[in-house]
């Protein structure tokens, strides 16, 4: 089931959590609402549950207004975070619960009440699980029987609010796979609120950026990731190097040092923030002056695959930090110790014009 | 008042503490402590216990038992008993109402009424009585329409239920608060979205998660509602064998000094009160039990 929003506002108090947010989720798809804590990514995910009332604008589920849909009408399935499972039932009689609520005429009758919550048991692989009690099961565990106990309504869309958040590191990499792979088995419209952007890259179809209630940007994981159209998308999405300066034809004029960059629509003289990220950046010894921006390496890290180094900004720059990432033979080969003086040259360099955000200059 | 799962959990500590030398208290402050606390239980609360029942069979089991069955008596007990009956199952649905309504939705005047909740605690029992003596009484606000109608409260069976109420409100609705509040909303959520109505919801989810305070809760209101003495004094009448509950039978033939039929009326609410205890320790080893289930649910 497709599902649209459109012109959602939503204020508690004076917070505004979302800003006239209108989006659409095709049929089947599963997107991501990536942002970080208090962007409204919930609060949407709960006005299309309909467990959450917006003070104005529209949700709709299938190109129907489902406003005036009680939650129980609307067939969604959702799954929380902190799992919400029923402490005092088995197992069995969480997935079983959707199942015996339903109106006589509709509910069916036990033993095939009992199949279906087998089946579903099975699908998520906990088949053996079914006579203990929610708190006789580890994180993983729980969450996947609360998404079977989702699924066991038919729901035609499933919202996840933030699933793993509560899953240590290994076991939230696990259970990422495991619902993108469940994703593709039933092709059930889905979407799943996070502020982990590497889960959002690594299982969503499409990923929803957001930030302060407003929508940033959406676009498929490739697309945000390499086309980021803010400066927020992009420091969300991972590291970054961040300088400020000022267009001068085909360069970027930081503090006394240029920066080389292939010529943007920026204006001569505009003010610009240069953004890259650390593998985007490589480190010259005796480079002159006047290419790259100049830099003192503060700490050598080399114990992976990729060496970091972290520098500290010095001349137009002071007080910065930056971060590059290298391959050890790489920093072998230039010899770099920590206090040395060096140069910073983007390989790639992503620009946006400052503006003024808030009153703050960014 | 302490919640049901309270002192469980300070046991649990305690036995840590004890069992190792490093934070182990030197044995004379343990002891003084031990001491004191054990005097002073012994003087204030088991003597008086044991003086109760010594009293009562003082004459021997023939007195004890005329004095039970004897018709004022066993009216005393009749009517406590309806006391508590109506008063228990009335508080329970207004406590699980008002524990819902603060727990679970914001309203304004919420910090009000849940100081409100604590006033019949907070206000002495006699004013509390005498409250419904201003209200329902001959010379009282209704006291004119209601003698018209030819309909008694005050010095009448339905003064006394109402005392009673108005005495144990809290009990239910202070238990359950906490409680519910711990558990948020998330289940009720789920079982909404889940396609519950409301009361499969309440009957489902929400009650199965708060039963064991609720009986916690029900427990301490029935004792109260038995015990009860001060506001029920006020409206009552002292009109014997119609509008004489237990304590205040008691309080009657003290005064005359039927010692001996005083303490077997008495003992007969020790025992209540024992029984009472004996309910309620139970009730808070399985709610302790719950909460360690549910917090073994929270911890990974």
């Amino acid at each position: 089931m497709s599902i649209q929003v459109k012109d959602i506002h939503k204020q508690f108090g004076s917070f505004v959590a979302l800003d006239k947010v209108s989006l659409e989720f095709p049929t089947g798809e599963l997107v991501a609402l990536l942002g970080p804590s208090g962007c409204g990514k919930t609060t949407l995910l709960r006005i299309i549950a309909g467990l959450e009332a917006a003070d104005s604008g529209q949700v709709l589920l299938e190109g129907e207004d489902a406003s005036g849909t009680h939650v129980r009408e609307r067939q969604v399935g959702f799954v929380f975070q902190h799992y919400a499972l029923f402490r005092h039932m088995t197992v069995f009689d969480n997935v079983a619960f959707g199942m015996r609520m339903k109106p006589r005429s509709q509910r069916p009758s036990e033993k095939q009440i009992r199949t279906k919550v087998h089946d579903l048991l099975k699908l998520v692989q906990l088949d053996w699980l079914a006579d203990r009690f929610p708190a006789q099961l580890s994180g993983g565990q729980r969450q996947r029987i609360a998404l079977a106990r989702a699924l066991a309504v038919e729901p035609r869309v499933l919202l996840l609010d933030e699933p793993f958040g509560a899953l240590d590191a290994k076991v939230r990499k696990e259970l990422r796979r495991w619902l993108r792979n469940l994703h593709d088995e039933l092709h059930i419209t889905s979407i799943f609120v996070t502020h982990d952007q590497e889960e959002a890259l690594e299982v969503a179809d499409r990923v929803v950026l957001m930030d302060h209630g407003k929508v940033e940007q959406v676009g498929t994981p490739e697309e945000v990731y390499r086309h980021p159209a803010t400066p927020f998308v992009y420091s969300f999405l991972g590291s970054v190097n961040l300088f400020h300066g000022r267009i001068e034809g085909d360069t970027v004029q930081v503090g006394d040092d240029v920066l080389p960059h292939v010529p943007h629509d920026f204006n001569h003289g505009a003010e610009v923030v240069a953004f890259a990220r650390p593998h985007e950046l490589d480190i010259v010894i005796d480079g002159e002056a006047g290419n790259g921006v100049a830099a003192r390496i503060s700490r050598i890290l080399a114990f992976g695959v990729t060496a970091r180094v972290e520098l500290d900004g010095v001349n137009g720059a002071s007080g910065q930090h930056f971060e590059v990432e290298l391959t050890r033979a790489r920093v072998l080969e230039l010899g770099l110790a920590e206090g040395q003086a060096v140069r910073l040259v983007p390989s790639r360099l992503k620009l946006f014009e400052r503006e003024i955000v808030g009153g703050v200059l960014q | 008042m302490a919640g049901a799962t309270t002192f469980h959990i300070g046991i649990d500590h305690a036995h840590r503490f004890e069992s190792k030398a490093a934070t182990r208290e030197t044995p004379v402050v343990k002891w003084l402590i031990l001491g004191i606390s054990l005097t002073f239980f012994v003087v204030f609360l088991l003597m008086p216990l044991i003086a109760v029942f010594v009293e009562a069979f003082r004459k021997g089991w023939e007195t004890y038992l005329t004095a039970l069955v004897e018709p004022d008596a066993l009216s005393a007990i009749k009517l406590t008993i309806l006391a508590a009956v109506i008063s228990v199952p009335l508080n329970l649905v207004f406590g699980v109402c008002a524990a819902w309504a603060i727990a679970k939705f914001e309203f304004r005047g919420k910090q009000f009424l849940i100081t409100l909740i604590d006033l019949p605690f907070s206000v002495s029992p006699v004013i509390a009585g005498l409250v419904f003596v201003l209200l329902f009484g001959a010379q009282g606000w209704f006291g004119s329409w209601l003698s018209d109608n030819d309909i008694r409260i005050i010095f009448a069976v339905p003064g006394i239920v109402l005392a009673t109420l108005f005495v144990t409100f809290p009990f239910v609705a202070r238990e359950l608060i906490p409680l519910m509040q711990a558990q948020g909303r998330e289940e009720e959520e789920a079982a909404v979205v889940l396609g519950a109505r409301g009361f499969q919801t309440f009957w489902y989810v929400t009650l199965p998660n708060i039963k064991w305070g609720l009986m916690y809760g029900v427990i301490l209101c029935n004792a109260r509602a038995m015990g009860e003495f001060g506001a029920v004094s006020v409206v009552s009448g002292h009109i014997r064998g119609q509008t004489n509950t237990l304590p205040l039978h008691v309080e009657i033939l003290y005064n005359e000094y039927q010692f001996a039929a005083a303490f077997a009326a008495a003992s007969v609410l020790a025992v209540l009160a024992l029984v009472t205890l004996v309910i309620k320790t139970w009730v808070e080893n399985r709610a302790a039990q719950s909460h360690k289930d549910s917090n073994r649910d929270d911890a990974s």
